[in-house]
């Protein structure tokens, strides 16, 4: 069996609006940072999971974020996969 | 009501179960049993209620982890069996997180969590939830919440539309949802999910009485 760490990048999608991302941003400026055109926030989930091969994991993890870490009807996702 | 029993399903983190079952019980006289979430035994109910709350304490994204409760995994057949299932609030976003109804509900736009009472246009009376039968009617329900905005693509929005499943639209939209939207329906229509609490308005005391019809329907076939 190989173990592999996965991040995965839960975003909302472009067309969502992001309140909390406006909220953020609107800091950022009032905090004196100049040039910030968007801000946008998602969520990162770090996995370790074990499995024989990379095809099998992404497999697993490719049916964890359809159908638990993202809603895809909001969402976007993507992952990077090391073996450990 | 005779023999016929509404199962009220809790999930941890439910916080409107026995709001929905004063209201069932004491205001109507329909007979209620708790379900706990793990339980898969739908036989003796003739309809459910999802309540509101914050099954599992919202993790992740409201409604996504109960999703995998026993419960709602048998609640597929019981929806296509014709039995009515009724999400308000954590329920709606439960009953899209899962499926039964289209769409999303994210983060309110101004990001306060809203407590109110809202004015509410009846747009549709499928599946006989509201009394708008003759003409347009507008009701008047408690909201609360922070992650009520109504979101969905635009062929969804046109379907909605087109076969009549938007049951309820804001007045004045206080959360950003699109198109005003504050409940729908499935096409069968005997699945509703609403962000209003219809539990919540069932005695001129505590506010009003619009909710009662809503409630009171869930004893249709």
């Amino acid at each position: 069996m190989d173990q592999f760490a996965v991040k995965v990048f839960v975003r909302l999608r472009p067309s969502v609006l992001d309140p909390a991302g406006e909220a953020t941003k609107s800091a950022s400026i009032k905090l004196g940072a100049e040039g910030i055109k968007s801000l946008r926030i998602g969520k990162m989930i770090e996995v370790k999971i074990e499995g024989n091969g990379e095809n099998e994991v992404r497999g697993k993890i490719d049916l964890l974020c359809d159908r638990l870490f993202a809603n895809t009807v909001i969402e976007d996702y993507e992952y990077s996969l090391e073996k450990l | 009501m005779d023999n016929f029993s509404v199962g009220v399903v809790v999930f941890p983190g439910s916080n409107c179960d026995r709001d929905v079952s004063w209201a069932l019980e004491g205001c109507l006289d329909i007979r209620t049993k708790y379900l706990w979430h793990e339980s898969s035994d739908l036989s003796d109910v003739d309809a459910i209620v999802l309540p509101g709350g914050f099954s599992y304490g919202d993790y992740l994204r409201c409604g996504a982890i109960a999703r995998f409760s026993p419960l709602i995994n048998a609640l597929d057949e019981f929806v296509k069996s014709g039995k009515r299932v009724l999400g308000i609030c954590n329920g709606f976003q439960i009953l899209t997180e899962s499926g039964f109804l289209p769409g999303a509900l994210v983060a309110n736009k101004n990001l306060n969590f809203i407590c109110d009472d809202v004015e509410l246009d009846i747009v549709s009376s499928k599946g006989g939830w509201f009394n708008n039968v003759d003409e347009k009617q507008t009701i008047k329900l408690p909201i609360a919440h922070g992650e009520g905005r109504y979101h969905c693509d635009s062929d969804t929005l046109k379907k909605l539309v087109d076969n009549e499943l938007i049951a309820l639209r804001y007045k004045n939209n206080p959360n950003g949802s699109s198109f005003d939207i504050a409940g729908i329906t499935n096409e069968k229509g005997n699945v509703l999910g609403l962000m209003p609490h219809p539990e919540r308005a069932c005695d001129e005391t505590i506010g009003g009485t619009d909710g009662l019809f809503t409630l009171k329907s869930l004893i249709l076939k």
